[in-house]
């Protein structure tokens, strides 16, 4: 017992314990997203959606992963088996590192500064960077499978998130313009007296979209779309390669509403400063803030249709590329004209 | 210099951990489930049919031609980082140089829509 203790007061121990603390709120999370994505769809629907296990159907994703597990893993023949293997662990992999640099609070009980993993003053650049490798996931399973349907989705999949990485770069850039840092304990910071989202609104709204074309949800799930190329990159997975690929993707869909959180919808701040809003924790606003746009993706593919992949590339190339970058400018001249810019 | 990268320690232990839990989860599966492959299961998925060739065959140029425009912006992206981030240093000469700079990529990226590089009919 003492031995515990002692590991848990050493800087290497709470450090774990600290990577634990985050890491295991994420995969509940992750595994009840895809129990409210059944039941929110399923109630757009007029249906009930699974609630058979347990109360409410609350243990369903826990029986999912248990029936995942007892499947036989399936390597197709002519796949090249160490890249089919080890794609999945990479988007799985990806999804929770990027968490590492996500400020959910501050202060309080728990710690002096900001509750995050690794406070790094390059947090934007990072992000970006992981989010830029998730594609290697992507094509690696498709490449890999050996199979014409999954190759066809990697394919698609990839043009698809390079097309919208630009313009989600150019909309960081504005962000950043406005804070002068790339820590994103920062960039929250900055928003303590005004969310990004209200001077910044149609930016926010391009961002969403970005991020819906960035996951490849609807309506631009082109990549796995059931009635064109069956599942698309993953058709070949089975058993637990595919729950890491499925576990990836809702991880990676609610990490991108935890950045939207950050850049534009001031992270564990809350709405209005008043003490009786105040009072609550930061980190619950922050999972309120996420959870809300997290409805939204689900909201936005129980309503909207798909998209044609032509129509796809035109709004990425044409109307959100030059729209983000002309926003840019406009931040920027703004800042400068007025005298407005950080660390003049 | 040992602080710096004291602060991507924590990283390095999450992608450790995480990377853990993937192996985990697909070895326990491998072990726990029975696995008996055999022709027909293992072949590649084409609605029913027995695979016509080899799936890694050639495709369309256009996802060449999106790659290479990605290259471009997300390079510019690159400059446009650092350039934000220390604006309120270089004041207002750092903001027209770089008004400049993409003035010049709107020019490329204004001919490339005319030669109908952005077209995906």
């Amino acid at each position: 017992m003492v031995d515990i203790v002692k590991f848990l007061i050493n800087p290497f121990g709470t450090m774990i314990g600290g990577i634990l603390m985050l890491l295991v709120p994420i995969l509940i999370g992750v595994a009840y997203y895809t129990y409210a994505e059944r039941r929110v769809i399923a109630a757009a629907q007029l249906r009930k959606g699974p609630n058979v296990v347990g109360p409410f159907g609350l243990l369903q994703p826990f029986a999912d992963a248990v029936k995942l597990l007892f499947k036989e893993t399936i390597v197709p023949a002519g796949s090249s088996r160490f890249v089919f293997i080890i794609a999945p662990m990479l988007t799985f992999v990806l999804a929770m590192v990027a968490w590492a640099v996500i400020p959910v609070g501050e202060g309080g009980w728990f710690a002096d500064g900001p509750w995050v993993i690794a406070d790094i003053n390059v947090g934007v650049l990072y992000l970006f960077a992981i989010s830029s490798m998730g594609v290697y996931g992507i094509i690696m399973a498709g490449w890999a499978s050996n199979s014409k349907y999954p190759f066809i989705g990697a394919l698609r999949s990839a043009a698809q998130m390079v097309s919208y990485e630009v313009s989600m770069g150019l909309i960081i850039v504005s962000v950043i313009v406005c804070v002068g840092s790339f820590n994103l304990s920062d960039v929250v910071r900055a928003q303590k007296d005004l969310w990004y989202v209200i001077p910044h609104f149609p930016l926010f709204i391009v961002f969403f979209v970005s991020i819906l074309a960035e996951t490849n949800r609807a309506p631009f799930d082109l990549p796995e779309g059931e009635s064109e190329i069956v599942a698309g990159f993953f058709l070949e997975y089975s058993s637990m390669s595919f729950a890491l690929f499925f576990l990836g993707e809702y991880a990676n869909m609610l990490l991108m509403c935890a950045i939207t959180t950050v850049l534009f919808l001031g992270g564990w701040y809350a709405p209005f400063d008043v003490a009786w809003l105040t009072w609550i924790p930061g980190v619950i606003w922050f999972a309120l803030k996420v959870c809300l746009l997290a409805f939204v993706f689900l909201w936005v593919r129980a309503t909207v249709p798909r998209y044609r992949y032509d129509q796809l590339m035109r709004l990425g190339w044409k109307i959100f590329l030059p729209f983000t970058l002309f926003w840019v400018i406009a931040t920027a001249g703004v800042l400068v004209a007025f005298g407005w810019l950080p660390n003049a | 210099m040992a602080d710096f990268l004291a602060d991507y320690l924590p990283i390095l232990v999450f992608l450790g951990i995480a990377g853990g839990i993937a192996v985990v989860m697909v070895a326990a599966s491998w072990f726990i489930a029975p696995q008996r492959p055999y022709g027909d299961k293992a072949d590649a998925y084409e609605c029913g049919f027995e695979a016509f060739d080899d799936a890694r065959s050639r495709f369309d140029v256009r996802f060449y031609l999106v790659a290479i425009l990605f290259i471009i912006f997300d390079l510019e992206v690159a400059f446009l980082f650092p350039w934000a981030v220390s604006l309120g240093k270089i004041g207002i000469f750092g903001f027209w140089s770089m008004v400049v700079f993409l003035g010049l990529l709107t020019i490329g990226f204004v001919y490339e829509w005319r030669k109908g590089a952005l077209e995906w009919e």
